[in-house]
């Protein structure tokens, strides 16, 4: 009988459990915005310490993203740079486009999973997801205005001061409050649902050429490009010019072993893209795949992965090429790229 | 008067100036109290002025200043027991430009008295990467860098006739927190231990100090801007940084 009571309580408690699972599974179609750490990745590094995030704050961030008033000239966005169907880079250009039909000297990076990293540009300039923005904002061929200038906008256009009491509780607009709106959105930016993460997840499988493209991928890419991130966040010369124009990491490091060497930069969502490379060289997967394969420059500075047993490069068949590419497009979220949630409207 | 009444007066008088003494000499710590931080602005002894002023560094270029900020951060008192009191947030940016922030009040400091001050010249590591700050370390006012992350911690800028820079310029923006281009220095300076630093609840004491904005320029390395009149980190910034270490800061005098 005791034994039976013991029964009893745990059956009980464990349908609580379950009602208590049930409900979580529930709540996101509230819309309340979350950040969920993925079961296949690690630990983010941006934790929203000192910066909780909430519906409002989060709402009030896609709304700076949106707007193209922060800019000197009122015609650029953030989201002008950081398409969202193109997985938050900018389609078709090579370089940024600012104000006064201004070029930037880089092509703008992906905007998802920025709470895993350190360090953010394609030289690690920036050391905090919260202040990356300022310098979009004041590069005088991205948005081309200040803070000071912005602040000063936001506190006198409505509705803004009642959207920032409503997420920081003080309808004074400052710099630090409009940053932390802004990282509320950037940094609530997953995206950890394409096919692949089904097939870790063993909810479906690849098919047989994507298979093999993720062998190969493991024996050739991920030493750089690292599961799950597809980005080991390092830096590193891989072989585009003899001799870089663009001095990339050096320019923030200053070291000479650092020229020429760039950010490895995600490859989920890479499909969508595209131009690739830190100056957008490259329009298409079959050219960055191809650069590998014959276009790597003797660079004094390039990664040893890239001239192994005194070879440039890492030699792809065709074959090869096309198998890789099948398992490159299995990195693309589709449900991240048309989640309403970050969308414009 | 009788024995018994002697007695009871020597006691009452011994008693009121012991407990005077004691009022005089005797500091409450539980009580907290207010001192005035002063900068004055000089170049190499004569007053700093923006703008209209020529000066001449130490290999005899003229120059003269349209800019002059620094950052003094994470302060530190020592009282005479040796125990030494952090003032918690102690962020301060002074701006030749703006007379008022060369005066500033540190307030709810423990009573006692100091004998030693120390303090880091422009922002310690951890704030430099810890996200969008507010107050004096807020990125708005021009102090913080965007293509490299991180406070500028001394600011100056100018002209020279002897400039190879475009408009005959002067910029000298020395930050940068990582070795070996680290420019994070720290000053410390005693106090006269005849008149310490004497905080008290009703007392406003005031630390004067003198800025010398020729050190940058002079020292171990004498610079001419013939040859540097351009940095924004990196080697060049630590010439400057090392040679503003112990030139940019010299104690004056406390008014108790």
């Amino acid at each position: 009988m005791r034994h039976l009571k013991i029964y009893l309580i745990l059956i009980a408690s464990m349908g609580m459990l379950y009602a208590c699972s049930k409900t979580e599974i529930v709540k996101p179609q509230t819309e309340e915005i979350r950040f969920v750490v993925p079961t296949n990745f690690p630990d983010a590094v941006y934790k929203f310490d000192g910066n909780i995030l909430t519906n409002n704050g989060f709402a009030l961030g896609k709304k700076l993203f949106y707007d193209a008033r922060l800019s000197a000239d009122k015609s650029i966005s953030c989201g002008s740079c950081h398409q969202q169907f193109a997985g938050f880079a900018n389609l078709d250009h090579k370089v940024s486009h600012g104000v006064n039909n201004c070029l930037g000297k880089r092509n703008a990076p992906v905007l998802f999973n920025l709470a895993w990293q350190r360090e953010f540009f394609w030289d690690g300039g920036a050391k905090n997801l919260e202040i990356v923005p300022i310098n979009a904002i004041t590069d005088v061929c991205e948005m081309g205005s200040d803070l000071n200038t912005i602040v000063t906008f936001l506190n006198n256009t409505a509705p803004y001061p009642s959207l920032f009491k409503d997420a920081f509780g003080s309808a004074t607009v400052n710099s630090q409050n409009l940053l932390k709106a802004l990282t509320q959105f950037t940094a609530a930016m997953v995206s950890a649902n394409s096919k692949y993460d089904k097939v870790m997840r063993k909810e479906t499988v690849f098919t047989t050429e994507e298979q093999q493209g993720y062998q190969l991928f493991k024996d050739k890419c991920a030493n750089c490009h690292t599961e799950p991130l597809f980005t080991n966040l390092n830096y590193i010369n891989n072989g585009l010019d003899l001799n870089s124009v663009d001095e990339g990491r050096k320019t923030i490091t200053d070291l000479v072993s650092d020229k020429g060497k760039f950010r490895v930069p995600t490859l989920r969502n890479i499909e969508l893209s595209s131009p690739y490379m830190h100056d957008g060289r490259f329009n298409t997967l079959e050219k960055v795949l191809e650069h590998y394969n014959a276009g790597v420059q003797a660079n004094e500075n390039l990664d040893v992965s890239l001239s192994k047993n005194s070879q440039l490069g890492i030699p792809l068949s065709n074959i090869q090429k096309q198998q890789i590419t099948s398992f490159l497009k299995t990195l693309t979220d589709d449900e991240f790229i048309k989640n309403k949630i970050f969308s414009e409207n | 008067m009788n024995i018994k009444n002697i007695s009871i007066a020597i006691v009452a008088i011994l008693t009121i100036a012991f407990t005077s003494c004691k009022k005089d000499e005797t500091i409450n710590t539980a009580e907290k109290g207010t001192f005035t931080l002063e900068f004055e602005n000089q170049i190499n002894g004569v007053p700093l002025v923006l703008n209209t002023q020529n000066y001449t560094n130490a290999t005899g270029e003229s120059f003269n200043i349209s800019t002059f900020k620094y950052y003094v951060s994470n302060i530190k008192l020592t009282k005479t027991d040796g125990s030494i009191y952090a003032i918690p947030e102690s962020y301060i940016l002074m701006d030749a430009a703006k007379p008022s922030s060369l005066l500033n009040n540190l307030k709810d400091i423990p009573a006692g008295d100091y004998t030693k001050i120390a303090f880091t010249i422009g922002v310690d590591k951890e704030r430099n990467l810890a996200g969008a700050q507010t107050g004096a370390l807020d990125p708005a006012l021009g102090m913080f860098w965007t293509w490299n992350s991180g406070y500028i911690f001394v600011k100056f800028e100018g002209t020279s006739p002897q400039s190879t820079a475009t408009d005959k310029s002067l910029t000298f923006h020395i930050g940068g927190i990582v070795d070996p281009n680290n420019t994070i220095r720290t000053f410390s300076t005693d106090f006269s231990t005849g008149n310490p630093l004497r905080i008290r609840a009703d007392k406003n004491p005031q630390v004067h100090f003198v800025v010398n904005a020729g050190s940058l320029f002079k020292g171990k390395q004498n610079i001419s801007f013939a040859q540097l009149n351009f940095t924004m980190g990196g080697a060049n910034s630590v010439i400057v940084a090392d040679n503003y270490v112990n030139g940019l800061f010299e104690f004056e005098h406390i008014h108790n």
